[in-house]
């Protein structure tokens, strides 16, 4: 349901092409055009959105304007502040964060018989993982294998994923499946047991698994039951604000915040696994973001301070098609998998501007071409978008075909009024991932000795672009490897005395070079809240 | 001008822009959500709310996230729910009857009210997929909830004390892990990598020079 005339003068338009616009299979970009056109579009090559950082262990290197003021900010405690010598929790394995990779790493250090202590800022659950609609790719088809499937990632990733990693997440894709399946995950099967399986953008065979269009949902409720199900402890609603290390230099800990009585808590464990996911809530550049409300980097700050390097922390993926309209919705992930069911991209006046199934960092950059130097955008409120044109999609696969491959998409339109089976809908990149985070070895542990990282906070699985459906499978497969991984290790450590010298060291070497962002870090949470004179 | 629309959150009244989702509206009036917020989407659960529109004698419910105000809403939050969630070994389940009767027998209490239907936020037949867990059909209940969000509305109607979410989840789960065919190429693929057939493969590629593993991708063939 259109009411504004231009959009409907538009509709008309797609409307009148979709039986030509039906048949079309549109060329691929050749990599030179694709190279041009990112370099001319894509958000990460405006450069006045970067800064440099000042110090720390990626000194010199660039990153968003938004996220160096939270890695330079000022910390919330220091290092006085709390009493380390009195712990409220003595765990084997600390994990922060309660999403995909986090559950998967309890689930494995409970296995390998390490106490676990579980904490997360908002519930278990509440996480990108659970937003995750599309899929989850994994090599199991006759007709595929994990070489091609690193083919596909390296290649999108523009040849700079780290590729030990690479090859274990593909390496490891197949049983990441298998183990979902185990745990009771409902993939899309054929009545013989065959997977359904679809393209994403740049994927060249269809391996992608999923749950209807509640792919990470279904995971994460999964995830979620199978860690209540075990000795796992749980303490929800409880932030890190700072990591902790021993005499050593090893990380043995924790600060936590309780987000609703402000009480300041000591965990002490002999590894800890970040797991704190992504950084969309920081609205880089403005844009709107596809994440949950807790995605502000928190990882990203606590793991720098301890000295942990960065990898492609310039490098962020904004989903091609985020909803543009109505503005309720403004920003909310679209998924992919409506392209890959058979959707695509048009313009105001009706034309198919491009393959539909580009990368994604290629598909948002010819997205806001066409709304900008090109003029062929649909004003809306909120700026200018393109139609996804979702009725193709039964003409394709028949009525019925919406309901059963994407139903929260018909169900999140429908809310709005918009019947996505018969009319087109919105879209506008969002800010969806972030493809840069800490930099891990294959057995997941960070620059710090016992400090590992799983799933989005860890940057180079990925290279500079992330293919759909490998972030979901990042979760799985580097979440279970850093559990193994901190367990095993936590078998032969004995902690030192606690100490949070580190944070006294970065203060200094803060003050040295004279930064005041005027941000404390982590952020925790973002600010929606519209405040009319408040009482200080 | 911007359309207003009065709401009572928590019985106190603000003035909103009536375009406003209610979770919006909270925050338009000044509050900073820690509970009830989540993906902020309509996939996580977390801002189930109740709402009563002055003078209508029908209590509703919705995620916050999702719903516009409207004029004259009297809104209350639900950001949790005590559920009962039963705790089981997956592999030691058998997907019969009994494990319903032993884990969730209140559900054999159901008197058929049908409050949690007309309260789901995602307008799902709960009594319905409920009925069929009663039954021990597990595929049926898991179709019926999968777009369960487990938000817990339902729970919150329910004259029998059943937690359906949970109960559902674990319909699920049986049907995933026992119910469902088999999956016949995906068993060769995992026994496959074990035996270490694509190790070479992937070397060998790994191992190549940036420039030809840049042709290999470009020219890669597409499965059609």
């Amino acid at each position: 349901m259109y009411s504004d005339p231009i959009m409907q003068q538009s509709i008309r338009k797609v409307e009148a092409a979709r039986a030509r616009n039906i048949r079309l299979d549109p060329r691929r970009m050749s990599a030179e055009e694709k190279d041009r056109l990112l370099k001319a579009f894509h958000p990460d090559y405006r450069e006045d959105q970067f800064a440099l950082l000042d110090f720390g262990p990626n000194r010199g290197e660039k990153v968003p304007l938004e996220l160096r003021a939270l890695l330079e900010g000022t910390p919330r405690l220091t290092g006085s502040r709390v009493d380390l010598e009195h712990p409220d929790f003595e765990t084997d394995v600390l994990i922060i964060g309660g999403g995909g990779a986090g559950c998967s790493a309890a689930i494995e250090a409970d296995r390998a018989g390490c106490s676990v202590l579980l904490v997360t800022k908002l519930r278990v659950g509440d996480a990108n993982t659970m937003m995750a609609e599309g899929g989850i790719q994994a090599a199991d088809k006759p007709n595929d294998s994990p070489a091609q499937h690193f083919l596909d990632a390296y290649g999108g990733g523009h040849f700079a994923a780290q590729k030990d990693l690479l090859r274990k997440l593909v390496t490891e894709a197949p049983e990441a499946i298998a183990w979902l399946s185990g745990l009771g995950v409902e993939f899309d099967k054929a009545p013989d047991g065959t997977m359904i399986t679809t393209h994403g953008g740049g994927t060249s065979r269809k391996r992608m698994h999923a749950a209807k269009d509640y792919s990470g949902a279904e995971i994460m409720r999964t995830l979620r039951d199978e860690v209540f199900n075990r000795p796992i402890r749980v303490v929800d609603f409880t932030a890190a604000v700072e990591l902790v290390k021993d005499d050593r230099g090893c990380c043995a800990g924790a600060v936590l915040v309780n987000m609703e009585t402000k009480e300041l808590l000591v965990a002490k464990a002999k590894t800890v696994i970040l797991a704190t996911g992504g950084a969309g809530r920081l609205h880089y550049q403005g844009f709107p973001t596809s994440n949950h409300y807790g995605a502000t980097a928190d990882g990203l700050i606590l793991g720098y301070r301890a000295g942990a390097r960065l990898l492609y922390p310039d490098t962020l993926q904004y989903h091609p098609t985020g909803a543009a309209f109505p503005a309720q919705i403004y920003g909310a992930l679209v998924t992919e998998k409506v392209r890959s069911v058979g959707a695509m991209l048009v313009n105001a006046s009706g034309e198919v501007f491009m393959n539909p199934l580009e990368t994604r960092d290629v598909a948002a950059a010819a997205i806001i071409r066409e709304c900008t130097e090109r003029g062929n955008g649909v004003p809306t409120p909120e700026g200018s978008a393109v139609w996804l044109d979702t009725p193709m999609i039964e003409l394709k696969n028949g009525a019925g075909a919406i309901e059963k491959r994407i139903p929260a998409m018909l169900r999140m339109f429908g809310k709005h009024g918009i019947d996505i089976r018969t009319e087109p809908i919105l879209v506008y990149p969002t800010l969806h991932y972030q493809n840069g985070g800490l930099k891990i070895t294959v057995d997941g542990q960070t620059d710090v000795e016992n400090l590992f990282a799983a799933g989005e906070v860890v940057g180079g699985i990925h290279g500079r672009n992330r293919l759909m459906g490998n972030s979901l499978l990042d979760v799985i497969v580097f979440g279970r490897n850093a559990g193994i991984h901190a367990a095993q290790k936590a078998k032969t450590v004995t902690v030192g005395t606690l100490t949070l010298a580190h944070l006294d060291a970065f203060e200094r070497e803060r003050a040295a070079a004279g930064v005041e962002t005027g941000l404390r870090s982590p952020q925790l949470l973002p600010d929606y809240a519209r405040r009319l004179n408040p009482l200080k | 001008m911007e359309q207003m629309a009065t709401v009572y959150l928590f019985g106190k009244k603000y003035e909103v822009p009536s375009s406003l989702t209610i979770m919006e509206a909270m925050e338009y009036s000044g509050y900073q959500l820690v509970r009830g917020c989540g993906c902020r989407n309509g996939f996580c659960g977390a801002c189930a709310t109740i709402y009563r529109i002055a003078g209508d004698r029908d209590l509703k419910a919705c995620l916050a996230c999702s719903t516009k105000v409207e004029n004259n809403m009297y809104v209350a939050a639900l950001p949790f729910f005590p559920l009962v969630k039963e705790v089981y070994d997956l592999e030691k389940l058998t997907p019969s009857e009994t494990v319903m009767m032993q884990l969730y027998p209140e559900i054999y209490s159901c008197v058929g009210c049908n409050a949690c239907t007309k309260a789901c936020t995602q307008g799902l037949d709960v009594m319905q997929y409920i009925a069929c867990a009663q039954r021990g059909e597990f595929d049926k209940c898991a179709e019926l909830s999968f777009d369960c969000v487990m938000c817990g509305v339902c729970s919150s109607r329910c004259p029998a004390g059943i937690s359906h979410p949970q109960v559902a989840m674990l319909a699920r789960r049986l049907n995933g892990r026992y119910l469902a065919p088999d999956c016949a190429h995906l068993r060769t693929r995992v026994q496959e990598v074990r035996d270490g057939k694509f190790e070479a493969l992937i070397e060998d590629l790994m191992d190549r020079p940036l420039a030809e593993i840049q042709e290999l991708y470009n020219n890669r063939d597409i499965e059609k």
